[in-house]
């Protein structure tokens, strides 16, 4: 087994750390620096509780080496809960009820605002399609497909409201 | 789910990554892993040494000249899936990169990683059979060149030598002919992979099929060309070919004990998936060329 110094950024932070070949992303995330984000739910890459961006596209951590992200640019949910209030994403999927146990929210929430990024007004279909990598087990998608077309409006209304400015 | 223990070293070129493979028979090359990561996970690959390529930047992109589309062995399916140019002219690769996985995978999944990997269930081995694509390795004896029907051998084993990197793949450009070209599968319920997926090409001027190319995965131990469909193809007016009935002799050259045949689909259902696909990506392609003629 061999040891490496690695650099990675996580949600605007620079951390140096010393992995395993075999250390898994999502492992060093969660346990050697404590960002407990992205959860492991199947290991293997089928159920996308652990996505999180590397270097701004959304990837299951379960299925990166962690040394592979040397030098790479992390982002994670709590990213989007650092702030003062929730992102419009969080808070459509709690008034939509797009969670019931939460397991899955934090993957479900960095692979939506992918897709908002590249796709800022996505119809049923396409937000279905995004969400395919995204397992949950509680809510039958129904209200997650809603809380990611209000979040997607709430999110073009302030686009707009910023562009007036 | 840890991987056994491994060594890691990033290369920083190709002949750095030639060099690190050679004399270590228990060396394997890494991009995205996401073929070989989840094999060393369930314990199926135990490599002694990953060979990292993923940061050797002239490895990744689709580049374009008079005669060839070549696409760098880094290149991501999302990439693939993206790039409208492709889906113009090479809709046949980029339907079959956007038909793996999902999203996450195919950020991190890649062309080269995907080809050199062998699985029989994947989406693209039939893809770059129909695209009649070179494959381009690197070994320590410099470049070689396979023909794409020369390269898959069986379960996870290709012409790749331990010694040698897939470097990218070269896709020839159709001079006078129109391409189109589809793919479809039916993906296992489970894992999404393909029960059966088949690839079509074809080139088509004036309404006649001048040359095609058939091939599917799932079926057999390695993707396969469909020669009886495409001999019944070419020559024919669109007009007037029947695409179910071409489809019926999909599997005329396929030996039924040698088809996949697993608690997922038995080889018979399989034979029959096969058909029926088959027609769905002729009639596919031809859609997408009427799709893309300029209407009067």
């Amino acid at each position: 087994m061999t040891e490496h110094d690695i650099e990675i950024t996580v949600n605007g932070t620079d951390h140096e750390m010393t992995v395993d070949s075999r250390t898994l992303l999502v492992h060093a995330l969660r346990d050697q620096l404590g960002y407990t984000g992205p959860n492991v739910g199947c290991e293997s890459s089928m159920c996308g509780a652990c996505t999180i961006h590397l270097d701004g596209e959304a990837v299951k951590s379960c299925t990166v080496l962690a040394v592979q992200a040397d030098g790479s640019d992390v982002t994670t949910v709590g990213d989007f809960a650092d702030r003062d209030s929730l992102h419009p994403i969080q808070e459509s999927f709690s008034e939509e009820h797009g969670l019931q146990c939460g397991y899955c929210t934090p993957g479900m929430i960095m692979t939506t605002s992918e897709l908002l990024e590249r796709n800022p007004d996505p119809n049923e279909e396409e937000i279905r399609e995004a969400l395919e990598g995204n397992l949950c087990r509680c809510t039958g998608y129904q209200n997650i497909v809603k809380a990611v077309e209000s979040a997607a409006e709430k999110m073009r209304t302030t686009a707009t409201a910023e562009g007036d400015d | 789910m840890y991987p056994s223990e491994f060594d890691y070293e990033r290369a920083e070129t190709v002949d750095h990554a030639l060099e690190l493979l050679s004399g270590d028979p228990e060396a394997k090359i890494i991009s995205g892993g996401h073929s070989l990561i989840p094999m060393m996970k369930s314990g199926l690959a135990n490599p002694g040494t990953l060979v990292d390529i993923g940061e050797i930047d002239e490895l990744t992109g689709i580049e374009w000249d008079d005669d060839t589309v070549s696409v760098g062995a880094l290149t991501t399916y999302a990439t693939i899936a993206d790039d409208d140019e492709l889906w113009d002219e090479l809709p046949v690769l980029a339907e079959a990169a956007h038909e793996v996985g999902d999203i996450q995978v195919r950020n991190r999944g890649t062309i080269g990683g995907n080809v050199a990997h062998g699985d029989p269930a994947s989406d693209l081995p039939a893809a770059v059979l129909a695209a009649d694509a070179t494959v381009v390795v690197q070994g320590p004896d410099g470049e070689r060149r396979i023909d794409v029907d020369d390269f898959f051998l069986g379960m996870y084993a290709t012409e790749l030598g331990e010694d040698e990197i897939l470097t990218g793949l070269e896709f020839p450009r159709s001079e006078n002919a129109t391409t189109t070209g589809a793919y479809v599968k039916k993906p296992s319920p489970s894992s999404g992979y393909a029960l059966v997926g088949v690839a079509v090409s074809l080139e088509v001027d004036d309404g006649r099929i001048e040359s095609a190319r058939v091939a599917a995965n799932g079926i057999m131990d390695h993707g396969v060309r469909l020669e009886p469909v495409e001999d019944g193809l070419v020559g024919e007016s669109l007009d007037d070919v029947s695409f179910e009935d071409v489809a019926a002799v999909a599997d005329e050259d396929l030996e039924e004990f040698m088809m996949m045949d697993d608690i997922q689909a038995s080889a018979e259902f399989r034979a029959q998936l096969l058909k029926v696909y088959t027609e769905e990506a002729l009639n596919d392609a031809v859609d997408r060329l009427d799709a893309s003629l300029p209407t009067a």
